[in-house]
């Protein structure tokens, strides 16, 4: 599981339609024998393509003239990039081997009949409005385990393992319960944002740590601008990203570990109530009252307006913002600040983690294709040509070396280059709805001045000990 | 012909009725069974009995939902009705009379196309123009006048004690025009004798609207009280659209409707959400029930 670059109504409406889908399958009990019958049909006698031999150029074993399949979500990222970079790759590593391509805007519309009669195709982009759910395809054993792609060498060394080769917290974004099934490829930082020409023009810095902040606030308050604000109507969730990402700067990233566990008294750690009754402080002094009543793309575009100085968010708010921000507006990151000199993790650490989930179907013809596609996948030249064509990061690090991104992009990867091991992610929102719900809830009574830090805390963590005790609720660990 | 009435009655309902029990009782009837387990949208759903419904008695947001349906309850209904029957009465009978026929003011023809607009609306479109109205900042057409002025700004949907009222001025203005529509059905099926009568025994403008018009048009009224405490009951779009953090700030504005929505399709609680869902259908039916109850009364034949 992970956060998907994406704005929240998009992420919403996703959700929703998914399981809009899932009730009208109840509801029609016609529809409901079907599945019922399709779902028994999946331990099919579908045939495995023997091994071929381990070699130095084929460290999995792939069966060299063993077709493999290659379904695409053709949505914001298209389907050029496989069919003109990732396909030829693996052609070329295994000439014999035909590729087969098919793209869609509707993966499970496509794809579950196939599942369901035990014939998936190999390797698969679930994405977009109608993905399949990874973790009932997990549950339902769908899905090929991907730790031997992870510790097979990388294509272009190797010495080095492919695990070696991506951003920190890659295989743990999609992995369940500790074992890795999908592999999400698109890199995604998370940090603070402001534009570099209103810096200049003004001549502030970005600051590293809570003091050097609090200048920086008053200096821009001083200036007539709104120095910080999010969007409290449909956007919490980015400030209690922020209050967590420092959380776990002061007091290290079990912090956070606790959290997702939901281990008692995660939320009252006194990390977490530093970092919430110093931003509490922020949003009292620093912020405009009436955000909470406006939309994430209201505050954004106050922002392209020069009327507010700092915005939290991940780094696709560059191309989101992309029709209203003005020329030389120049989006920079800058992480969320340490707290003091006693922190565990340095000032450069910030929260990353990928997006864009791609599976290898366990129950297909040709799995060893499958994770020898990734690893193609997961090479320099793959990696490149991606970005080339969709004007994005991997997970790879040697993939976005040398591409001129546009500012924003260039200075969250130099930031996420900076930070080095010191990236970390968090999982507990995309885990247990419930909590995030009830963190972004009391972020905005936080923020907006009704509760203090002491009823932040004890608020969420009540609400973490009910799931916790809820049979109900699928529970994971990482 | 009177041995073969049965087949064909029957033969007549069967369509309209086995649509109604596929896609009207059945799935109310699934919501029942649902209601009962855990279901969560994938796997097999397992019996629970009655462990949602009490869950149900100590879930605060629930609560703080039920609350917000008593206040709607009280204050859609009064404020709606209250305004709808004024500017029927205006549009209807309170100009001058001409020709011994009662008129309504002047220019009331174009007024009662204006009053019926915000009814050709869908309700999202409303939700969204009232976004508009009520932004908190410059740009806010309540707040951008105020803020001109010199004025702070009223931050509407954010304050908590003033949210709700910001939401139940929309549902109003969004009912009033249908119900002037009523009422004004209602009053021009009124006798323009009566109204004459009265007048010639020296009834003043307030005594005809108490005296004649309210008591001749009961009826309708009843029908327009329960129609609007259903309305009470749902409100989900404008809530989900219009408020902060869906039902918020920290749930209140929150309504019944919001918290299934946001236990079925974001919790992925189905099980949950139909107890609530249940709950809702209980609450509505018991309104409903009452009100037909309470307000019976001698209708006036005329």
């Amino acid at each position: 599981m992970s956060i998907t670059p994406e704005h929240p109504a998009a992420l919403d409406r996703r959700t929703v339609l998914r399981r809009a889908a899932a009730v009208g399958m109840l509801a029609t009990p016609a529809i409901g024998l079907l599945g019922a019958c399709a779902t028994s049909g999946s331990d099919g006698d579908n045939e495995q393509v023997a091994g071929g031999t381990k070699s130095e150029k084929n460290p999995l074993g792939v069966k060299e003239d063993a077709a493999i399949e290659v379904v695409i979500f053709n949505g914001g990222y298209g389907e050029k990039y496989a069919t003109d970079v990732h396909e030829p790759l693996y052609k070329k590593a295994f000439p014999k081997a035909e590729v087969k391509h098919q793209a869609t805007q509707a993966v499970s519309t496509v794809l579950q009949p196939r599942f369901a009669s035990g014939n998936p195709p190999e390797f698969v982009n679930n994405s977009g409005e109608k993905l399949m759910d990874f973790g009932a395809l997990v549950a339902d054993g769908q899905l090929q385990d991907l730790t031997e792609l992870w510790d097979a060498p990388s294509v272009d060394d190797p010495s080095k393992k492919v695990r070696d080769t991506v951003v920190p917290g890659t295989i743990e974004a999609g992995s369940f319960n500790g074992k890795p099934f999908v592999l999400y490829y698109v890199s995604t930082v998370f940090g603070i944002w402001y534009s570099a020409k209103l810096f200049k023009d003004n001549g502030w810095a970005p600051a590293k740590n809570w003091d050097e902040f609090i200048t920086l606030l008053t200096a821009i308050k001083a200036k007539g601008i709104t120095p910080y604000g999010y969007a409290g109507a449909n956007a919490a969730y980015y400030q209690w990203n922020v209050i967590l990402t420092h959380a776990a700067k002061i007091g290290g990233t079990d912090v956070l570990k606790n959290i997702d566990n939901l281990e008692d008294g995660a939320w009252q750690q006194d990390a977490v109530k530093q970092a919430a009754t110093a931003w509490a402080e922020v949003g009292a002094k620093f912020s405009d009252k009436s955000f909470e009543g406006l939309k994430h793309t209201d505050v954004q575009l106050r922002q392209n307006q020069y009327k507010v100085a700092l915005y939290p968010s991940g780094d696709w708010l560059e191309g989101e913002q992309k029709k209203d921000t003005p020329a030389g507006f120049d989006y920079q990151l800058m992480p969320v600040p340490s707290m003091s000199a006693s922190d565990k993790l340095p000032a450069t650490a910030l929260r990353a983690t990928a997006g864009e989930g791609y599976f290898v179907s366990a129950k297909s013809k040709n799995p060893k294709g499958g994770l020898e596609y990734m690893r193609q996948m997961l090479s320099t030249a793959g990696a490149k040509g991606f970005t080339e064509v969709v004007k994005a990061p991997t997970v790879v690090t040697a993939g976005s070396e040398g591409f001129s991104f546009p500012p924003g992009v260039a200075s969250s990867q130099a930031a996420l280059k900076a930070a080095g091991q010191d990236v970390f992610n968090l999982y507990f929102d995309g885990w247990y709805k419930e909590l995030d719900t009830e963190a972004r809830t009391a972020t905005n009574e936080l923020m907006f001045g009704r509760i203090n830090a002491d009823a932040f805390v004890e608020r969420i963590q009540k609400r973490a000990d009910a799931i916790k005790k809820d049979s109900s609720v699928t529970k994971f660990k990482r | 012909m009177r041995h073969g009435k049965y087949p064909f009655v029957i033969g007549f309902l069967f369509a309209p009725v086995a649509l109604y029990v596929t896609f009207v009782i059945w799935p109310y009837a699934q919501a029942f069974q649902i209601s009962m387990t855990n279901w969560r949208g994938l796997s097999a759903p397992q019996w629970v009995g009655f462990d949602n419904y009490r869950r149900l008695l100590d879930d605060g947001a629930f609560w703080k939902a039920v609350q917000h349906h008593g206040v709607l309850l009280l204050a859609l209904p009064l404020i709606t009705i209250a305004i709808a029957l004024f500017f029927a009465f205006l549009l209807n009978v309170g100009g001058k009379s001409s020709g011994g026929q009662r008129q309504g003011v002047w220019g009331a023809k174009f007024y009662r196309v204006v009053f019926f607009f915000p009814q050709v609306l869908a309700v999202a479109i409303i939700a969204v123009l009232f976004q508009m109205v009520y932004r908190p900042n410059e740009s806010g057409l309540i707040n951008g006048v105020l803020m001109k002025f010199g004025l702070e700004p009223i931050l509407f949907l954010v304050k908590p004690n003033l949210a709700l009222w910001s939401i139940i001025a929309v549902l109003v203005w969004q009912a009033v025009g249908f119900y002037v529509v009523l009422f004004s059905a209602g009053m021009a099926s009124i006798p323009g004798e009566i109204y004459e009568a009265a007048e010639m025994d020296g009834a003043t403008k307030v005594t005809l609207f108490f005296r004649v018009t309210l008591p001749l048009l009961w009826d309708t009224l009843q029908v327009a009280w329960v129609y609007l405490g259903i309305a009470a009951f749902d409100a989900f779009a404008i809530v989900a659209v219009l408020s902060v953090d869906g039902g918020g700030p920290d749930g209140a504005t929150t309504v019944l409707a919001m918290e299934i929505y946001r236990n079925a399709f974001v919790y992925s609680k189905y099980g949950y959400a139909s107890a609530m869902g249940v709950a809702l259908f209980f609450l509505t039916l018991t309104f409903a029930a009452l009100t037909l109850r309470l307000t019976k009364r001698e209708s006036v034949e005329y």
